[in-house]
């Protein structure tokens, strides 16, 4: 009883942050002409930003937050990792990379080719960060894993800006795109990235039950009837379909996946039935919070992303201080 | 001859020739005759100004910084012995950065200002994360993921500090976001050649207490080393060598973790590793440079994207080794 309140607290948060979301900006707009931009056919201009600015962006600050909540959540669980989060382990900057390498290869300049792109990169990146982490044998190593992202991100956002900077076409497509800021003013992006949204986002909840088993450790979840094996490459499989549809469309974000899968596992505990459904809920509360704050704190607006890391990364130094000297890392 | 000081010769031979290519290839090459006659103060107006003006503070720059974040990443892993401990995992050179764009983006400094700014920048985010990561004593491995966080505040730091400059300032600052050494001149390096100079002294003199400090702390106080306040002191001139060097030519990526390294595997154990990383980190940083400014014509690469590719991928491999092993 206790989770269904927290989550239709959180769902009610949520629609009031919508709501916010399409009203607040450097021109604020009332919310009859919001809902009136949104049912009936205006063209004052109130109705146009509503329409074509605010409405993509808030679209897609939902689908964001959905897949970097869940890919955080399942990064969390499957590494039994508690800093683990698609930007901070490099598989966002993978995606980032495999589009300007898409880009410089072969030219690829419609949202569906860079989501191609995107994806396989985060596999990738997202593979071979598991790898890295696992060798040794049997449980990866948090702070190892956390190293390996993080010099993974590096190598890769360095070929990244090398391969920008020597062509000029790509630099023009990434000042579009690789920004890490919710304003992409595109439908033809969020239709494109809402199917792996969706699928990725079903694959994670089908797998509450078994990561459940699997918190318990391998062994015991092998006992359960749990197959390891396939639960970790499924959930492999969703965290790249989710961090790379995030970063096809609005580029690197990093800290969210951090952040709420944390907040969620305090709302209603450690359950991943009710965990990830909070998470999936959650997370876009705090990317559109963050949002609106970036819009309304200085003239100009500051980029989602810059909120997130200003918010975020003090959420670590928390969590590495909290659990390193209970001794649970 | 032992074999350290072998190394130490091929690796000054090394800069040297990487020196004179990078003084005489460009657009204008110098003929070995021309440089020459230089020397004899024979040469043309426009060699004099090509090779005097043009590519000697940069070639000169790029040894003398170099040898900077390489020494200053030889304090940080032996003090913190950890090969991960290097100033820019903790995120000191994007600190000392981010006091580089204040003083740019908000007051318009001129380079002296720039480098004070960038001392103080690095000082605070040292003094920052080692705040954050003490808890009954500093563990590398918290402070590692603290510096890290703090890093990433920075980053977001930086880039808000850029995009609400003025077009100018901005253009100006986010050249060097990667680390670059384009367009350095004699005027702007004075004030971080006295700074980087007078640090690299300061870790001469501290050399030896460094080297009783790896004995342990009851070792060391037993040989009379004050503990805590060598510590210190060590840590100051190590913060200082990395901020001021970012103050001319940008945050300039895992040299600082690269270079001691293979000066350690160099030398085969300790002894001269500090001369031996900042040869290293010269040469690695003279060569990236090179590789920079002449393998991707028509564009020059900032040499940062360089260092960060090929500092990232033996962090990578660092870290697989040291799995294995366990």
């Amino acid at each position: 009883m206790r989770q269904l309140r927290a989550i239709a607290g959180s769902g009610m948060l949520l629609l009031l942050l919508i709501a916010l979301s399409l009203m607040l900006g450097a021109r604020p707009v009332p919310f009859h002409d919001v809902t009136h931009a949104l049912l009936s056919d205006c063209s004052r201009i109130d109705c146009v930003i509503v329409r074509d600015a605010r409405l993509p962006r808030t679209l897609a600050g939902l689908l964001a937050g959905i897949s970097l909540g869940l890919a955080g959540a399942l990064m969390q669980s499957l590494t039994r990792n508690p800093l683990a989060d698609p930007g901070i382990l490099g598989v966002n900057a993978g995606a980032g990379f495999a589009v300007v390498l898409g880009i410089a290869l072969s030219g690829a300049d419609s949202p569906a080719e860079w989501l191609g792109f995107a994806f396989t990169g985060a596999l990738l990146a997202s593979l071979l960060v598991a790898m890295t982490g696992a060798i040794g044998g049997g449980r990866v190593n948090p702070l190892r894993l956390t190293l390996a992202g993080v010099a993974l991100g590096a190598v890769l956002e360095g070929l990244t800006s090398g391969l920008s900077l020597l062509n000029p076409d790509i630099y023009d497509h990434l000042r579009f795109w690789h920004s890490g800021s919710l304003d992409i003013r595109n439908f033809a992006i969020l239709r494109t990235i809402f199917p792996a949204v969706v699928a990725g986002s079903l694959l994670a909840l089908l797998l509450a039950r078994s990561l459940n088993s699997l918190s318990m450790g391998g062994d015991m979840a092998t006992a359960l009837g749990t197959r390891v094996m396939r639960t970790q490459l499924v959930g492999l499989l969703a965290i790249a379909l989710l961090s790379g549809a995030a970063t096809a469309a609005v580029g690197p974000i990093a800290f969210v996946g951090l952040m709420t899968p944390h907040l969620a596992r305090w709302l209603l505990g450690n359950d991943h039935r009710w965990m990830l459904p909070g998470t999936l809920v959650i997370t876009p509360c705090l990317l559109l919070a963050a949002d609106i704050l970036g819009r309304l704190l200085v003239p100009g607006e500051l980029r989602v992303s810059i909120v997130t890391a200003i918010l975020g990364a003090p959420m670590l130094i928390v969590l590495v201080r909290r659990k390193l000297g209970r001794g649970e890392i | 001859m032992t074999r350290t000081m072998i190394n130490a010769l091929l690796l000054l031979m090394a800069c040297g020739v990487l020196a004179f290519l990078g003084v005489t290839r460009g657009t204008l090459p110098i003929s070995a005759s021309q440089l020459w006659a230089l020397l004899n103060g024979e040469a043309a107006r426009n060699v004099q100004l090509i090779v005097l003006e043009w590519r000697l503070p940069r070639v000169m720059m790029a040894l003398l910084i170099g040898a900077a974040l390489g020494v200053s990443g030889a304090i940080f892993q032996s003090l913190l012995r950890n090969p991960l401990g290097s100033p820019d995992i903790l995120g000191f050179n994007t600190g000392a950065y981010s006091g580089v764009l204040v003083a740019l983006v908000l007051f318009q400094q001129n380079m002296e200002g720039m480098t004070l700014a960038a001392l103080a920048g690095g000082l605070l985010t040292a003094g920052v994360v080692w705040l954050f990561s003490w808890r009954n004593g500093v563990e590398t491995f918290r402070l590692i993921i603290v510096g890290i966080s703090v890093r990433a505040l920075l980053m977001a730091l930086n880039s808000w500090l850029i995009i609400s400059a003025s077009l100018e300032a901005a253009l100006s600052a986010g050249l060097w976001s990667a680390g670059s050494l384009n367009g350095i001149t004699w005027a702007k390096t004075m004030p971080v050649i006295t700074v980087l100079l007078l640090a690299l002294l300061a870790t001469g003199m501290l050399a030896r207490r460094m080297r009783l400090l790896e004995m342990g702390d009851d070792t060391a106080c037993a040989l009379g080393v004050p503990v805590e306040r060598s510590r210190i002191m060590l840590m100051l001139t190590g913060v200082i060598l990395t901020a001021a060097s970012t103050a001319l030519a940008g945050p300039i990526s895992f040299i600082a973790l690269l270079a001691p390294q293979i000066a350690r595997r160099l030398s085969g154990g300790t002894k001269g590793a500090l001369p031996l990383a900042a040869l290293c980190g010269a040469l690695l940083l003279i060569a990236a440079d090179y590789a920079a400014q002449h393998f991707f014509l028509p564009s020059q690469l900032p040499v940062g994207v360089i260092t960060v590719s090929l500092g990232g991928l033996y962090l990578i491999a660092l870290l697989v080794r040291e799995a294995r092993r366990q």
